[in-house]
């Protein structure tokens, strides 16, 4: 990998396999974050092109205070933001910075013992059977876990893709999406806590 | 010696993620490891959640499609034509 100097110096320099390497690279997680703010995929994908507009206009401004690709990520955000106000669409605070207001199970409750049981309040009432080996390296189980993380809030849908799918430190998604650590991990959490229900539903 | 209480099953679930990134207090730590050591179901929740974060990793992110990747190189080049050329058209 070229550093970030590197790299703006290849794309002042015009340099179009430069360009296409990190479009390639970054544009799924970019259109993951996109669609935190624009209800639809086509308006996602114009929003990325904006986003490219505004950073290679403005890269003589780079000064590598954060890596180029927190910057790049954090113009997504604004140019997003933006533009769902433009297309009259108000996101609510709480879906990205508070996200810990609406609480969430991670696992049914009727699937634990009442608070009152005699000898295990809380326990297991249904514990997590076991999910056969097999059945989860099948092709068609990668298939259903894209299938779960897309049916994902897009605010959980974006965090887990960043996390768990590019493989993203936590630092790096709090810092592109300015989210504190807390709620980045609430969101990481609910999203992991789905897919996980959803392997078991499938394959038990 | 600080009584602390004994997490229950549905308690330890919702701290699976602070457990995996280190940012459980040491106390809840301690908890944690308490639990997980007598509770079969825990045991097997926990080795559940690692696996499917394991599963995870190997999805394939979306493909970035040959119209997104050409309107993108095309704003490329117009902004390298411009760059080129000095001032932008008309300005």
């Amino acid at each position: 990998m070229p550093t970030d100097a590197e790299l703006v110096a290849a794309l002042r320099a015009g340099d179009e396999e430069a360009f296409r390497r990190i479009v390639r690279e970054w544009h799924p997680s970019l259109l993951r974050v996109a669609q935190i703010f624009v209800p639809t995929r086509a308006l996602a994908e114009e929003v990325v092109q904006e986003t490219w507009l505004r950073v290679l206009g403005a890269l003589d401004r780079f000064e590598g205070r954060s890596s180029l690709k927190t910057w790049v990520f954090r113009i997504l955000v604004n140019t997003a933001k933006t533009r769902a106000q433009r297309e009259g669409r108000v996101i609510p605070f709480s879906s990205l910075h508070d996200p810990a207001r609406v609480p969430e199970a991670s696992v049914d409750a009727d699937r634990f013992l009442a608070d009152n049981h005699e000898h295990h309040p809380g326990g297991w009432a249904s514990p997590p059977p076991e999910l056969p080996e097999d059945r989860l390296i099948a092709a068609e189980t990668r298939e259903l876990i894209a299938q779960a993380i897309d049916a994902l809030p897009a605010n959980q849908r974006a965090v887990i893709s960043l996390r768990d799918v590019e493989g993203w430190s936590s630092d790096e998604v709090r810092n592109a999406l300015d989210l504190s650590e807390v709620n980045q991990r609430v969101l990481l959490h609910r999203a992991r806590s789905k897919v996980r229900q959803a392997l078991e539903d499938y394959v038990t | 010696m600080i009584d602390v209480e004994a997490l229950s099953c549905q308690e330890l679930v919702e701290l699976v993620t602070e457990y995996l990134e280190g940012a459980l207090s040491p106390a809840d730590l301690r908890r944690f490891d308490e639990h997980i050591g007598g509770c079969d179901g825990c045991t097997e929740y926990l080795a559940q959640f690692r696996r499917t974060i394991q599963l995870i990793g190997t999805v394939t992110p979306d493909d970035l499609t040959p119209e997104a990747e050409l309107a993108l190189l095309e704003v490329f080049r117009s902004w390298n034509s411009q760059e080129l050329g000095g001032a932008p058209p008309g300005g």
